[in-house]
């Protein structure tokens, strides 16, 4: 054999033996770490609802009626069999029309003035399942949100502020609230109610 | 969305406070790594069941055949391995991966571009993600440290045609550097919340009602590297925007971290193993100043069109807002890695020109695992002679002369990247076929095309997502520019060192431009800027610029 079939031959049996090392060991050792170290992160940040998985606490999920806080628009549904931002530059006509039309769906919805509607309600993230929102959004959606579970006003705000982020990631951050982790409250709430 | 002043500084300040205090404890590291003459026990067996001769030292032109079959190698490995996907374990049920997105894709991770033309969740199974992908990910960012060592190891030398060997550089940096950080990386990663577990749950009942799946998948794991290997490519499409890769403000800050964690700690590694730590530092002083001053270009450019247009909001994740996105963004487009965990494509429109332009300055502040280093190595050699002949004297550097086998071995290096970017974007934008795979209309669909290119032909992988890259036509033309804008330069460079090895030392005298020092920083950094500008800027005012000035 040539030096160049010697060589292919050489990295043909390091990338063998690399793979081994760096394509299962490591992942493996990593597994093991995770599920010895922060075993309900490693899986997904999942939130039980009277003992059944109800959703990852990470992730947005769609919210139709009258009776939980709406997460921002997303460019694939909510659905986190994949992920996108709908990648529309800022001066796009999509852009502006699906803005305008998001805008116009929310001061409806919320029966607020379409000035008053913040921008994270009317624009999409980065992933699609963002589930968290502006304080100021979710200040706009206590009233629908407290007349559709027969709460009040207050109670809900309450909850609100239980789920909005503070301390170091919203100041590293912004102040945000968890939509799926506030609707779970909300629910566990009208339970208790 | 709007800029918190005091909590963007506050982060700038803790990632300066941090790798200034690391830099050196890792370069000093890094340099024991590719000096030391001991081998460890699982080298030693990896070289005895590779069949590598580890005691040899190999001519500049045996190093890049190494080099060079390794990737055509990985190449083939990583392309096979997709379109067989579904003979494979852990495939999830995925079949094959199309042909063009498969050649694509094996080119886009062994050239350490990571550009993702395809959507990883409904194509890859945990299978190609950990024994195809995230195996790339470590060794071909070990390739670029070999290859900056290899450059430092010509300018130490003299009097020999030989650079050091290939596999053992190769071996080292993975399983010395890499692994071990990425270990660590991981966990922490872990805890934060990004997810490591081999499935989904099916939620049949979501609190809001409705049904969800939600994914899994050893991501943490390929996550840390990505970062620390300035690889870039997401286990999932929204890469580090999606909230099981980067789940908090806080993680988002660890990210940018690991990104710039090795390369801000290789002008360590420099100055020590050319025996001057002065050189290192001022390789490092003009590093930071770029970082520094487009992070804060990045962060105005942005802040400034909040309330404006279509405003702030669109592709920003709420949990991270302004101050994280142009951190990332800044780091990720200044360095090789091309992770993003903010949309690009919906920047406004000088904040995306910014993060072409970081790309365009060839990816040396501080760029890319190992490639950042030799970058900008290649860019002192070119203000070395613009310096030598200022003063009129054959220009020196580190005691080797840069004569004219030497220049026209740089000119060609600096000649390649913006040859495959404008010739790329020119095609592209004049055969109607390859350009209505950037839809959006104006100037943003031209800066689509030209933030593809300029992406992959620097091999950083971040896109303007809007564009569609799986057809026949651009995938094969994103991949011949990746591959040429990696180991086209790699050639060079090896070249370079190899001919600088080859000379003997000449003493320094009083006339010797010193190349340390705030005189030949600035000197260093004025070039690297014109290099870029002169080279790029009517493109640029094509795209970005007239997107921003459009109302």
């Amino acid at each position: 054999m040539n030096a160049y079939g010697r060589q292919l031959l050489t990295a043909f049996r390091f990338l063998l033996c690399a793979t081994l090392l760096l394509g299962l060991a490591y992942p493996v050792l990593v597994f093991g770490l995770g599920q010895a170290v922060a075993p309900a992160q490693a899986n997904g940040s999942i939130i039980t609802v009277a003992g059944k998985p109800a959703g990852s606490s990470l992730l947005a999920q769609p919210v139709t009626g009258d009776k939980f806080f709406y997460p921002r628009p997303s460019a694939v549904d909510w659905n986190p069999e994949t992920s996108s931002a709908s990648n529309l530059g800022p001066n796009q006509p999509a852009l502006v029309k699906s803005i305008a039309e998001n805008r116009a769906e929310v001061a409806k919805r919320e029966d607020v003035a379409p000035t008053a509607v913040p921008i994270d309600a009317v624009t999409a993230g980065g992933s699609g399942l963002d589930p968290d929102i502006s304080p100021a959004y979710a200040a706009l959606q206590v009233p629908r949100v407290a007349k559709g579970n027969g709460l009040s006003p207050a109670a809900v705000r309450q909850l609100v502020s239980a789920n909005t982020s503070n301390g170091l990631n919203a100041f590293l951050g912004q102040p945000s609230v968890n939509t799926t982790t506030l609707n779970t409250a909300l629910l566990q709430a009208r339970v208790a109610h | 969305m709007e800029l918190n002043v005091l909590s963007l500084i506050t982060q700038v300040a803790v990632l300066i406070l941090l790798l200034g205090a690391l830099h050196q404890p890792m370069g000093r590291y890094l340099a024991a790594t590719f000096t030391s003459r001991k081998h460890l026990a699982v080298e030693r067996g990896l070289y005895k069941l590779s069949g590598i001769d580890s005691a040899a030292d190999q001519h500049w032109k045996v190093y890049l055949r190494s080099l060079l079959a390794f990737s055509i190698v990985s190449i083939l490995v990583v392309l096979g391995g997709q379109m067989l996907q579904g003979h494979l374990p852990f495939n999830q049920g995925m079949g094959a991966v199309d042909p063009w997105v498969a050649m694509n894709t094996a080119v886009s991770f062994v050239t350490n571009t990571n550009w993702q033309t395809y959507v990883p969740e409904s194509t890859l199974g945990f299978g190609v993600q950990m024994l195809l992908l995230a195996v790339q990910n470590f060794l071909s960012a070990a390739v670029g440290l070999a290859v900056v060592v290899a450059l430092i190891r010509g300018l130490v030398r003299a009097e020999t045609h030989n650079l050091g060997n290939f596999w053992v550089d190769l071996t080292r940096g993975t399983l010395r550097v890499l692994l071990p950080l990425s270990i660590l990386g991981a966990v922490v990663l872990i805890v934060t919340g990004v997810i490591q577990n081999w499935g989904g749950t099916d939620i049949h009942t979501l609190v809001t009602g409705a049904q969800q799946t939600v994914p899994g998948g050893p991501v943490a794991s390929q996550e840390a590297i990505k970062l620390l290997g300035t690889n870039g490519g997401g286990y999932f499409n929204a890469n580090s925007a999606h909230p099981f890769e980067n789940p908090t403000a806080f993680s988002s800050l660890f990210e940018v971290f690991l990104i710039l964690l090795i390369p801000f700690s290789l002008p360590a590694m420099y100055g020590r193993m050319v025996g001057d730590k002065r050189q290192g530092y001022t390789v490092l002083t003009v590093m930071v100043a770029f970082w520094l001053g487009s992070t804060a270009l990045m962060t105005w450019a942005v802040a400034a069109f909040a309330g404006q247009g279509t405003g702030v909001g669109e592709g920003f994740e709420q949990r991270f807002g302004i101050a994280p996105s142009t951190l990332f963004a800044t780091a990720t487009t200044l360095t090789s890695t091309g992770a993003v965990n903010v949309a690009h494509d919906s920047l406004p429109p000088l904040a995306g020109g910014l993060a072409m332009l970081n790309m365009m300055l060839g990816e040396i502040a501080p760029g890319g695992v190992g490639s950042g280093l030799y970058g900008l190595l290649v860019l002192a050699i070119v203000a070395v002679f613009i310096g030598g002949l200022m003063v009129g004297r054959t220009p020196e550097f580190l005691g080797k002369k840069i004569g004219s086998a030497q220049m026209k071995l740089v000119a060609l290096y600096i000649l390649v990247t913006p040859t495959l970017v404008l010739l790329g974007t020119a095609i592209t934008v004049s055969i109607p076929y390859l350009s209505s795979n950037a839809p959006a209309e104006g100037p943003h669909g031209f800066s689509e095309i030209l933030y593809a290119f300029t992406s992959a032909a620097n091999n950083n992988g971040s896109a303007f997502g809007g564009i569609t890259s799986s057809g026949p036509g651009l995938a094969t033309m994103l991949a011949l520019a990746m591959l040429l804008g990696r180991f086209l330069p790699i050639a060079l460079v090896l070249a370079l060192a190899g001919s600088l090895a080859k000379q003997r030392k000449v003493p320094d005298t009083s006339g010797t431009l010193a190349t340390h020092g705030p005189l030949f920083a600035t000197l260093l950094g004025g070039v690297s800027l014109l290099v870029a500008a002169l080279t790029y800027f009517p493109a640029l005012a094509l795209g970005p610029a007239a997107e921003g000035l459009i109302k």
